[in-house]
């Protein structure tokens, strides 16, 4: 049975252990409209990637590096406001996206699978990988429990949060490098064009279960997890591309939600 | 003398060559309600968030009492539906609190019905109750508000202003308001600041109301109204109150309605 195989094990492990984290991070992409920074920062990555392979250092500092500067050019940019920050965005989020792939095509010395980046290729997890993404993942919860508090009053309202005396501007910036790792850690699965649907569809579908912020990220973990399995199981099943199966699973989740939280009473 | 909580001196802000304030001075003592009034864009909000030290000052210095707790209350707060947040969630966003801190926070603005139900859901005038027992709870020596009376009727504003001095006579803590409700505040504070980007005059309520700046700005209606709730001071006067008031203040629970009756045509 395809299904024991030790590639799609593998590969089962790396895409729960992408929800676990995404769900509850999404929550708050969610919540801050952020959708397009996600995106954007996602796209960046492929720069990153690029970048790490030109100059013969990890993919993943490439990754992390360029998601600081990226970071660091909006914060500067976004206060100067003489462009809205959608605009800022999408200048980098197409910029880097375009570069990224330049960068990939003219590296003579290494033969890139440019598909491999923009959708991922999960089932070509290998133990190593795993370990990566596990350990990156779970770092990264670890943040963001630490980060919860502050930065849902933050989401809630900067000002009453920095007239309280929350650092606003270093939980906004330890927030985006959030995402950024995130993205390092879920660039290799799911590709640097899906990464934001894990963030986002998850979060999405858990609003209606949900009463309570916590709650929301929780099911958006779960939620995650589901689409993870039910992505894999039909790829493997009808030999469909991984990564964007498990999206459109993610999708028919949430697209089923409202009627799982009719049937199951649960509103929030 | 009352301890001094907080203290802006000289403060003064210019945004792309405007000035919002220029050498604004204000001081706030432990259980006095300061009332900043003005005209729109007067620059009362960015005053206090220099205050608050949201914003920096371009020039003048604020001191603060050493540990001093504040509790803020936004001008509004929207909370977008697809979080999902109820009230006992939203008092305990800065703070921690137990179930009975909570219970007695919003017990004592009035608002227990409204625990359990989810904050996008709530009124105006609910919203600014919750927010209140939100502010409480970090048991602020200095309660700040921005325009609380936004979009809450005529009973409802008379009704908030006249909890907040409950909760200064019982909690000793400074107040600072932002106001354009003149008639109400002006009966219901110590020190009015009318603001329009300096400090035009400040003092007790009947002498700002008095003075040729203040109405100017505001206009021979806002004297009215002024007049008015000076007569309503004289009322307490009768009962011996000294200002700064620093005593019971629970007579004033049958004026503050009527008078915002009465005021309106």
């Amino acid at each position: 049975m395809i299904l024991f195989e030790d590639f799609i094990l593998r590969a089962l492990a790396a895409g729960l252990g992408v929800a676990l984290v995404a769900g509850p991070l999404g929550c708050f992409v969610v919540w801050r409209r952020m959708a397009y920074f996600g995106d954007t920062m996602a796209h960046a990555a492929l720069t990153g990637v690029a970048l790490g392979l030109l100059f013969g250092i990890t993919p993943v500092a490439g990754i992390v590096g360029v998601g600081v500067v990226l970071v660091l050019f909006l914060t500067v940019l976004g206060r100067r406001g003489r462009h809205a920050s959608d605009t800022l965005l999408g200048i980098f989020s197409h910029g880097a996206l375009s570069v990224g792939v330049i960068l990939l095509a003219t590296m003579e010395s290494v033969r890139v699978d440019l598909m491999a980046y923009l959708f991922g290729d999960i089932l070509a997890v290998m133990p190593a990988d795993l370990a990566w993404i596990w350990g990156g993942g779970l770092t990264a919860l670890a943040m963001l429990v630490v980060l919860w508090r502050p930065l849902l009053a933050t989401t809630v309202s900067p000002e009453v949060a920095q007239a309280e005396g929350v650092p606003v501007l270093a939980v906004q910036v330890a927030f985006m490098l959030l995402i950024a790792l995130v993205v390092a850690v879920a660039m290799k699965i799911i590709g640097v064009l899906l990464i934001t649907a894990m963030l986002i569809i998850p979060a999405a579908a858990a609003r209606r279960f949900a009463a309570s912020p916590e709650a929301m990220a929780v099911f958006a973990a779960g939620i995650g997890a589901v689409a993870v399995v039910l992505g894999l199981v039909a790829s493997a099943r009808w030999d469909t591309p991984a990564g964007p199966s498990v999206v459109a699973a993610a999708v028919a989740v949430f697209a089923v939600s409202p009627l799982a939280a009719l049937l199951t009473g649960r509103r929030g | 003398m009352t301890q001094l909580l907080i203290e802006g001196r000289g403060l003064s802000l210019t945004r792309q060559g405007t000035a919002i304030l220029s050498n604004v001075d204000i001081h706030v003592g432990a259980g006095e309600i300061v009332t900043i009034v003005g005209p729109n864009g007067a620059g009362k909000t960015t005053l206090v968030r220099v205050l608050l030290g949201v914003l920096a000052p371009d020039g003048g210095t604020v001191t603060r009492k050493p540990g001093l707790q504040v509790g803020y209350l936004p001008q509004k707060l929207h909370v977008d539906p697809v979080l999902p947040l109820g009230v006992r969630r939203l008092v305990t966003l800065t703070k921690r609190a137990s179930r009975a801190e909570v219970d007695a926070a919003l017990v004592e603005v009035g608002g227990l019905h409204l625990a359990e139900k989810a904050v996008s859901g709530l009124s105006g005038g609910e919203m600014q109750r919750v927010l209140l027992a939100r502010a409480l709870l970090r048991r602020p020596d200095l309660l700040v508000l921005d325009e609380p009376t936004q979009g809450v009727d005529q009973t409802g504003q008379a009704e908030f202003y006249e909890l907040l001095r409950t909760i200064r006579d019982r909690r000793g803590c400074g107040i600072v308001l932002i106001s354009h409700d003149l008639h109400v505040v002006m009966a219901a504070t110590d020190r009015v600041i009318c603001l329009q980007h300096h400090v035009c005059c400040a003092g007790a309520p009947r002498t700002v109301a008095g003075d040729p700046e203040y109405r100017r700005l505001f206009g021979p209606a806002a004297a009215e109204f002024a007049i008015y709730s000076h007569r309503h001071d004289h009322g307490h006067d009768l009962h011996g109150n000294p200002l700064p008031c620093d005593h019971d203040h629970g007579h004033a629970h049958t004026h503050a309605p009527t008078a915002s009756d009465e005021v309106r045509p």
